[in-house]
């Protein structure tokens, strides 16, 4: 990195600690910074690459007769373009043909592909360990070893599990008697994937502090010392 | 005593905190880190594809997770360079583009990998879904060029890959629900294999995926990342900053035990 | 024609959708390639639209002088900054690169990474052992936050050789618990999640679909 860049970087990152000790005029600035830095970076990266290749150069190619065939793109560009009519309040309504596509395209593509990767495959990973309770051989003639008491025990909490975190979720019934206690059951598994959440936050956070720590203390502090050698 | 722990002020904290990633970061502490299996599977994984496979990169990250995905991104890219697996590389996330460019650019140089032949940058296409659908069809109809605008057509790496049928592996290195789009649209209808490493805040959720085989392999985090680089044999920033990683862990741990005694001890005070 | 026209449309291009999934008929699958290929055209308009949402908010904090309505310069003055270098000379230009490295990744990385300052202060003052689940919530996040770190092995393995029970209790227990518990009660958590989530995404689905679920047309007539 150069000199200049390390003292910027390093300026900007103290700025946004100073909102440790409290608000401040450095830190709303480097907030604001960001945020139009960032978008600026946004709109550039979605003009080169998305508007320009996916929908300018195939509508070029199409007026300009290089590839006729191509000329259907007016109809997404069209659908596209509706999405400016928010900015007109008389003909803000306009936006929902673009929404409404999206959104049919959306939900069609969703439900057989979700129901396949979501209910299908872990419906078959919950039930699967039963298959193994003894020894199998797979296709390939490899033998298989059945489970340990270990792992059969962990197949059943694992069945026990799903069915009461379903159970507290569903609430079309009323959670009164057998219901209830399996929804406490339910409620004890999920604060279990709650509290490793948690911890795995915490390892994630910790991270990106542990970065920008060794940032500061690496390239930008070492550079006092590139500075003075310059210097003397 | 313990009325005054427990509304202590929040910057002593902070302090506590800040000191406890300088202090260790001065020491440089080695500690050993042992493999984890899905960290162990995916390493394999690719370990065991011929030389001459083609995975797919993807870099849906962005500045904000860097900490835990670029060493990840840099292991890997270093076990495919080193075993001559060909990295197809590309975003769904804006704010990952020139994040990655620039890593892969500085890996390969330091691997002499060559641009074109051995990897090729895609670059960022905006609508997630649609960008991994599209690509199943043909990589070309959503990618026409590479990031600094050369034809896919005249990168001799790309010559026979049209389509997934060609990618060997897709790994999704992630900070937000990425890993679920390319499960439900390009395992599920293409058939494609795909590994993930994830931030420390997804990892949780992954775990379904990994039973069921849908995901091949996961790298964990900063934890992961060290793993992957121990695997690989070249420890860097994973593994230095996982044994800092130790020292706030205690802190947090220890926080939380002073935390409840004070607030239990108060309480019964309080009480009688 | 502006509530019934969108509906149909969401019928239509719903419908088509499923359709041309499970047909493997060319005509079938030459329309679900051109409506991905549509719908990857229409995405960058949305994006373009945020952007001038966004500038429009801060144009309006300028004029109203809200608090802190200064500050909406700083905004346009980095957004236009980039904009001025990267539309013309595209993002893979020396200067736009050098803003991103060493501006915008510096800016973001540190901001979250002050979320580590406030989960610890966090940790210490609301995370209380007030109720079982309460407990189970506790235990679990300190026993995977040890198995994440090497040092949560090491302090068990030594315990163990110190008191001598390291010929009874496995070794590495912190990480061995950690991955038992994510594995495990985690997994069955997470797959009950998973599963509702997508009962209710794909009934949601049909819903709009139908034309049942119809919130996303907004308010008015």
């Amino acid at each position: 990195m150069d000199l200049i860049g390390i003292w910027v970087a390093a300026f900007l990152t103290l700025c946004i600690y100073s909102f440790l000790y409290r608000d401040n005029p450095l830190y709303r600035f480097a907030e604001h910074l960001f945020v139009g830095i960032s978008v600026g970076y946004g709109i550039v990266l979605s003009i080169h690459q998305g508007f320009l290749p996916l929908a300018w150069k195939p509508f070029w190619e199409a007026i300009t007769f290089k590839d006729p065939s191509g000329l259907w793109v007016i109809i997404p560009i069209a659908f596209g373009l509706l999405f400016f009519a928010r900015l007109s309040p008389k003909h803000t309504w306009l936006i929902r043909y673009p929404i409404a596509v999206l959104i049919g395209y959306g939900s069609g593509i969703a439900i057989p592909n979700v129901l396949r990767a979501n209910i299908f495959e872990q419906t078959r990973g919950t039930l699967q360990p039963f298959g193994k309770m003894t020894e199998t051989i797979a296709a390939n003639g490899d033998t298989i070893p059945a489970l340990s008491t270990f792992e059969i025990f962990g197949a059943i909490l694992m069945v026990i599990g799903v069915i009461c975190t379903l159970t507290y979720f569903f609430f079309s019934v009323e959670h009164r008697g057998p219901i209830k206690g399996l929804s406490k059951v339910g409620i004890a598994f999920l604060m279990i994937g709650f509290g490793s959440a948690f911890g795995n936050t915490v390892m994630g956070r910790v991270a990106l502090l542990i970065q920008r720590v060794d940032f500061l203390m690496f390239d930008w502090i070492a550079s006092f010392g590139t500075i003075f050698n310059s210097i003397f | 005593m313990f009325s005054r722990l427990v509304n202590m002020d929040r910057r002593y904290v902070f302090i506590l905190v800040a000191l406890a990633v300088i202090i260790p970061m001065l020491f440089s502490v080695s500690l050993p880190v042992s493999i984890s299996e899905p960290t162990q599977n995916l390493y394999d994984y690719i370990e065991n594809l011929p030389k001459g496979s083609t995975i797919m990169l993807a870099f849906d990250y962005g500045p904000s997770s860097l900490a835990e995905l670029n060493p990840m991104a840099r292991a890997l890219l270093i076990q495919c360079f080193r075993k001559g697996v060909n990295v197809v590389a590309l975003t769904l996330y804006a704010d990952g583009t020139t994040l990655a460019s620039t890593l892969i650019k500085e890996v390969a140089e330091e691997m002499n990998a060559i641009d074109g032949e051995d990897y090729v940058f895609l670059g960022f296409r905006p609508g997630a879904t649609q960008v991994i659908l599209g690509m199943g069809t043909e990589i070309a109809g959503v990618f026409e060029t590479d990031l600094s605008g050369k034809p896919l057509s005249e990168i001799p790496m790309m010559k026979d890959i049209v389509n997934y049928d060609q990618i060997d592996l897709l790994v999704d290195l992630a900070s937000s629900a990425t890993p679920d789009a390319w499960i439900i649209y390009a395992n599920v209808q293409y058939n494609l294999k795909i590994g993930a490493g994830v931030t420390g805040v997804m990892i949780s959720q992954m775990f379904p995926y990994l039973q069921t085989g849908q995901l091949v392999g996961l790298m964990s985090g900063i934890l992961g990342a060290a793993e992957y680089e121990n695997l690989v044999g070249m420890p860097a920033k994973g593994m230095q900053w996982i044994n800092v990683e130790s020292f706030v862990h205690l802190l947090v741990v220890l926080l939380v035990v002073i935390g409840n005694i004070a607030y239990f001890a108060h309480r019964s005070r309080e009480e009688t | 024609m502006k509530r019934q026209i969108p509906l149909a449309l969401c019928f239509l291009f719903g419908i088509v959708m499923i359709i041309t999934q499970f047909s493997p008929h060319p005509v079938s699958k030459s329309i679900y390639e051109r409506v991905i290929s549509g719908a990857l055209i229409i995405g960058p308009f949305a994006l373009v639209l945020a952007t001038i949402t966004l500038i429009q908010t801060h144009i309006n904090r300028i004029q109203r002088r809200t608090e802190h309505w200064g500050y909406s310069f700083v905004v346009f003055a980095g957004l236009i900054t980039m904009v001025a270098i990267g539309v013309p000379f595209g993002p893979e230009n020396p200067i736009f690169v050098w803003l991103y490295r060493n501006v915008q990744v510096p800016m973001d990385a540190t901001m979250f990474s002050l979320l580590a300052f406030f989960i610890a202060s966090a940790a210490y003052r609301a995370f209380r052992a007030r109720s079982t689940e309460a407990t189970l919530l506790l235990v679990t996040a300190l026993i995977v936050m040890l198995g994440n770190v090497p040092v949560g092995d090491l302090i068990w393995n030594s315990l163990l050789s110190l008191t001598g029970l390291d010929s009874i209790i496995s070794q590495n227990g912190p990480s061995s618990a950690r991955g038992w518990i994510l594995d495990n009660p985690n997994l069955s958590a997470r797959r009950g999640i998973i599963l509702g989530v997508s009962l209710g995404v794909i009934s949601q689905s049909i819903r709009i679909i139908l034309g049942i679920e119809r919130s996303y047309l907004g308010g008015g007539d």
